[in-house]
């Protein structure tokens, strides 16, 4: 079970890659589709390691992605 | 589109922004916006009212974050981000006046006013992201572009010594003085919050990536380049002799808190010498409210 979960607003993106260098879980990878201004936005590819830390929403200039933490209650009573 | 839309999780630098001017105009991998959200993550942890919060920046790229915050900012002329926000303290001593703005601005156009302000400690938070150029005008030499890199302006290398702006400030008498780069997020957020609490004239320089002039003039690479660069290169020295803090090109950076002492500010040396002048003489003027509501 993911510690947290990654948001990403992809318009916002500009495929710098802070996010996808400095996850130190190494939950993101650059996609190969574009956003409407012709960057390669990031997209999760390792969910499940995520750890919440949002140290992605740090480094992000844009403000298009933050990390929280799951709240293990609400989590469960999703399901 | 936007997941974050889906399931009404909110970034935590949002309530700190305009959203309506989002995107901003900063380029990819430019690090002004990393600060932003050290800043606002500075400000939610210090718990600070943000009606008592002004922010006050110059021209430039890093001018640009006054119109990007959602706060009370305030966008000056050109090197004059100081003399406004002198003048803001002054006529309301409670309000956390913040200067927001670049090396170019502070400590060029607008360098006797940073000097001055540090030597008579007025209670200003000083943000100074240095991106090492003059970077909104196209790249020229800036007092701050370190030995042998090429500009616009200095095509076959510069040649005139940089300053280092930590020794400048604490020597003309700032009480708080760091300097971090951009890889050092959570750093940047304490440490703003740390002059959150003093008293007095804080500075913090926070060195930033210029993927576009910059890096590309000296072939460093792009954004990511530099921050592998700051990760690689720089060695944390809390309370360094800022003598030995000078920037160059290429070698090792030196950052932390180089600077954390006590001196009375502007205003309360003001109020000693007119008590002392003038003894029962002296009456403070009722202090201004402004009922904006």
């Amino acid at each position: 079970m993911a510690k947290g979960r990654v948001s990403i607003v992809v318009e916002r993106c500009k495929a710098c890659g802070f996010c996808v260098e400095f996850c130190p879980t190494r939950v993101l990878a650059l996609s190969s589709a574009f956003n409407s201004k012709g960057y390669h936005p990031p997209h999760v590819v390792h969910p499940e390691k995520c750890s919440g830390c949002d140290l992605c929403g740090m480094y992000c200039p844009d403000f298009a992605i933050f990390a929280t933490k799951t709240d293990p209650v609400k989590a469960g009573g999703d399901k | 589109m936007s997941d974050s839309l889906i399931n009404d999780l909110v970034n935590p630098v949002e309530p700190f922004l305009r959203s309506d001017r989002i995107p901003h105009i900063w380029c990819p991998g430019c690090g002004i916006g990393t600060t932003v959200n050290s800043f606002a993550r500075a400000l939610i942890d210090s718990k600070i009212d943000l009606r008592s919060l002004a922010l006050v920046s110059g021209i430039g790229c890093t001018g640009r974050v006054a119109g990007y915050v959602k706060l009370d900012s305030f966008h000056t002329t050109h090197g004059r981000a100081i003399p406004f926000a002198t003048g803001l303290k002054l006529a309301n001593p409670k309000l956390n006046v913040v200067v927001y703005s670049g090396d170019g601005d502070l400590s060029a156009i607008g360098g006797n006013h940073l000097i001055h302000a540090a030597r008579r400690n007025i209670d200003l938070k000083v943000i100074c992201v240095n991106n090492l150029i003059y970077a909104m005008t196209g790249g020229q030499t800036a007092p701050t572009t370190p030995d042998h890199s090429t500009t616009s302006t200095n095509p076959y290398g510069v040649f005139e010594p940089s300053f280092n702006l930590p020794h400048l400030v604490e020597a003309a008498g700032a009480v708080y003085v760091a300097r971090w780069t951009t890889f050092h997020v959570r750093q940047i957020t304490k440490a703003m919050s740390e002059a959150f609490q003093k008293k007095g004239f804080s500075f913090i320089e926070i060195i930033s990536p210029c993927p576009t002039l910059y890096q590309r003039r000296n072939k460093m690479g792009d954004a990511l380049d530099a921050m592998k660069y700051y990760k690689e290169k720089s060695k944390v020295r809390h309370g360094a002799p800022t003598s030995e803090v000078g920037m160059t090109m290429t070698g090792e950076i030196i950052v932390g808190k180089f600077v954390d002492r006590e001196r009375p500010d502007y205003q309360t040396m003001m109020r000693a010498q007119y008590t002392e002048s003038l003894g029962e003489r002296y009456v403070e003027e009722p202090e201004m409210v402004c009922d904006c509501s």
